[in-house]
């Protein structure tokens, strides 16, 4: 176990150097000049100022030259210098990486709660009506796209009903509590503000919803496929007749041996939910990485895509590894050396 | 009046599919045991005689409907609330399936599946205390270093020793009564005998009675005490085991005795009975054997033979040579 870890480990820095050359060498082939993005268009005819804004973004150096560059700066952890912001690259992205983070996990705590909890209703009760209200939801989740899913959910919720706040992390109107984690819900409590961690929870709730509904239904098929064929096990007819009672039953002898594929699906939706975060993130007002991405990529801002695109990666992997991780740790038959 | 058996099913019906097309997998069993007995239940595959016993303790499917009786100490268990049902299901009757693989959790250690079954009925036992017990019991069935095998899980143990871990979880709470549906069927010959041995072993010193379901009539010969012969949803032959083997009454349970491999004598082919037991709810008219038997008779293709009991061997053949109802 210890010694798959550590190979897991070991090929992570490669394959970090294989996100990094990808994501650098994408934004080479686009066809957007990035001269565009930093110099005006009053200054766009004038050669000397041309000429002085490709020396100071060091477009004027071969490609090869700028990649070795850029990945001698990656080591100190310079990302560059953001065409847009004019900041470090770095700063902008690990100040945003947080807020994205918070809204992933909650869309994923939302997503994984209710599609477990769907997934076995419907295989226990099968080819009844629970069955069939569980699948419909289930199919609208993930086939409904987030954006439009998004801006109804505001509309009904937010603007006619007025249960849930609209856009925004917090009210707008509240005064920001001191960022230590720059988790919301965490940072208000740690600054002792239990009014303003409610009011950060509530406005989490919608988006992470939203961006969940879609993780819920591609995990509530799958366990209730996985939950059926388990149902029929023979070891569920064992705990029967140990006397064990439905709810038992169910949950611990049929659920926990449905958890190795869960756990996989669970795990690799983080990717869905990263992407998902992008379109969740711009209707919401949501101030994460999906929305500085967004903001990057119309303003051929390259150093702040490429940042993204690898910090994005790096995040992938290590919930890939975790989820191998938990996978080991919940089926007892695999054992790696 | 004779005391009440342990355990008797009296007319015991299981049927299933929706109104219209019904059809019943068990016709009318009847069957005692008491305790320190053996009763085999011998009979082909889809004869009824698993699902009756499951039925019996309402482990039926969903979609299945049971009728009759089947008293545990004087209870009724057809009808009984399923909560209350529970209380007696691995506590004071004990169940042990075909395929020690796959009737074990293949996810939890095999001392927390033993644990599991004391603790559900026993709320003042600690958790300790049941993986203690739970070392003892595989002691009891002769699994060597049992403090140690607690912690693993069902894959590292080999066929027949699951099949040890599945009686000794049937027995963790000492119960009166243990089903074995076919606990040999899926092991090796010498695994067998190994396996029948601990159960009989363990019938002695838990007084238990022991119902013991199979298609190998070859299996009862000196481990039963009585012998049910199901064929199709029906009890066609009831005797205590010898009277049995000597005096088979039905020409089916004749046909079994047949195709028992005899290592003593030199044949080519074994016996085998000719055809197979008609499909669920496509039963012939008369009697349900008659298809396949090797002494019909026009009779046997309009009336259905009645069960005739002489000295506790019971038979439905019009030609078994059993007196007639009242001649005894």
């Amino acid at each position: 176990m210890t010694r798959y870890i550590l190979r897991r480990l070991i090929a992570m820095p490669f394959l970090v150097l294989g996100i990094v050359t990808l994501a650098f060498l994408l934004t080479t082939v686009t066809k957007g000049d990035p001269l565009a993005a930093i110099v005006s268009d009053r200054q766009m005819n004038d050669p000397e100022a041309v000429a002085a804004a490709k020396a100071r973004w060091g477009l004027d150096r071969s490609l090869p030259e700028r990649y070795v560059i850029y990945v001698r700066n990656l080591l100190t952890g310079d990302m560059g210098t953001s065409f847009i912001t004019r900041r470090p690259v770095a700063q902008d992205v690990l100040f945003r990486l947080p807020a994205t983070m918070e809204l992933v996990i909650a869309a994923m705590l939302v997503g994984s709660t209710i599609g477990i909890a769907l997934g076995v209703l419907a295989a226990y009760f099968r080819n009844t009506p629970t069955d069939h209200l569980a699948r419909f939801f289930a199919l609208i989740g993930s086939s409904v796209p987030v954006f439009w899913l998004g801006l109804a959910l505001l509309y009904v919720f937010s603007v006619k009903l007025g249960i849930l706040p609209g856009p925004g992390r917090l009210d707008p109107r509240a005064a920001l509590p001191p960022r230590i984690t720059g988790f919301m819900t965490i940072d208000t409590l740690l600054a002792g503000n239990v009014k303003l961690f409610i009011d950060a929870v509530w406005h989490l709730i919608l988006p992470a919803f939203v961006l969940g509904w879609a993780v819920a239904g591609t995990i509530s098929r799958l366990v209730r496929a996985n939950m059926l064929e388990v149902l029929d096990r023979e070891f569920i007819l064992t705990a029967r007749s140990k006397g064990a009672g439905e709810f038992r039953v169910v949950i611990r002898h049929a659920l926990r041996n449905t958890l190795v594929p869960t756990l996989t699906v669970i795990g690799y939706s983080f990717a869905y939910l990263l992407t998902g975060a992008v379109l969740t993130e711009t209707i919401f007002s949501w101030p994460g990485m999906g929305s500085y991405a967004v903001d990057a990529a119309r303003g051929l801002d390259f150093p702040a895509i490429i940042g993204v695109t690898i910090v994005g990666g790096i995040v992938f992997l290590v919930t890939n590894l975790l989820t191998d991780v938990a996978y080991v740790i919940a089926n007892p038959r695999v054992r790696l050396g | 009046m004779r005391q009440e058996p342990l355990f008797s099913v009296q007319d015991l019906r299981v049927s299933f599919g929706r109104h219209g097309h019904q059809f019943e997998a068990v016709r009318g069993i009847n069957l005692h045991v008491d305790h320190g007995e053996v009763l085999g239940i011998v009979g082909e595959s889809g004869s009824g005689k698993s699902v009756g016993m499951l039925a019996a303790l309402g482990l039926q499917a969903k979609t299945a409907q049971v009728r009759g009786s089947a008293k545990f100490r004087g209870r009724e268990l057809v009808g009984m609330p399923r909560r209350e049902l529970r209380t007696l299901r691995g506590s004071r009757i004990g169940m042990i399936f075909q395929d020690p693989l796959s009737s074990l959790n293949p996810v939890m250690t095999v001392g927390a599946q033993i644990a599991e079954t004391i603790l559900l009925h026993n709320s003042a036992v600690s958790k300790k205390a049941a993986l203690d017990r739970a070392v003892e019991l595989l002691a009891l069935v002769a699994i060597s270093q049992p403090d140690r095998r607690i912690h693993q899980f069902p894959h590292e143990f080999s066929g027949g020793m699951r099949q040890r871990v599945m009686i000794a979880m049937a027995v963790a709470n000492d119960p009166d009564l243990l089903i074995a549906d076919e606990p040999t069927t899926a092991l090796d010959v010498t695994v067998q005998a190994q396996i029948m041995d601990v159960l009989g072993d363990l019938k002695k010193r838990l007084n238990l009675g022991l119902i013991l379901i199979t298609h190998d009539l070859g299996v009862l010969a000196g481990h039963a005490d009585r012998v049910a012969v199901v064929y199709s949803g029906e009890v066609v032959e009831q005797a205590g085991i010898d009277d049995l083997f000597e005096r088979p009454s039905h020409p089916y349970t004749r046909g079994l005795i047949a195709s028992i491999p005899d290592m003593s004598e030199e044949k080519d082919r074994l016996f085998s009975i000719e055809g197979a037991p008609p499909p669920l709810g496509r039963l012939p008219g008369g009697c349900a054997f008659h298809p396949r038997c090797p002494q019909v008779q026009p009779i046997c293709r309009t009336a259905a033979p009645v069960l005739r009991t002489y000295e506790g061997h019971s038979a439905s053949c019009h030609f078994a040579d059993i007196p007639a109802e009242g001649a005894a």
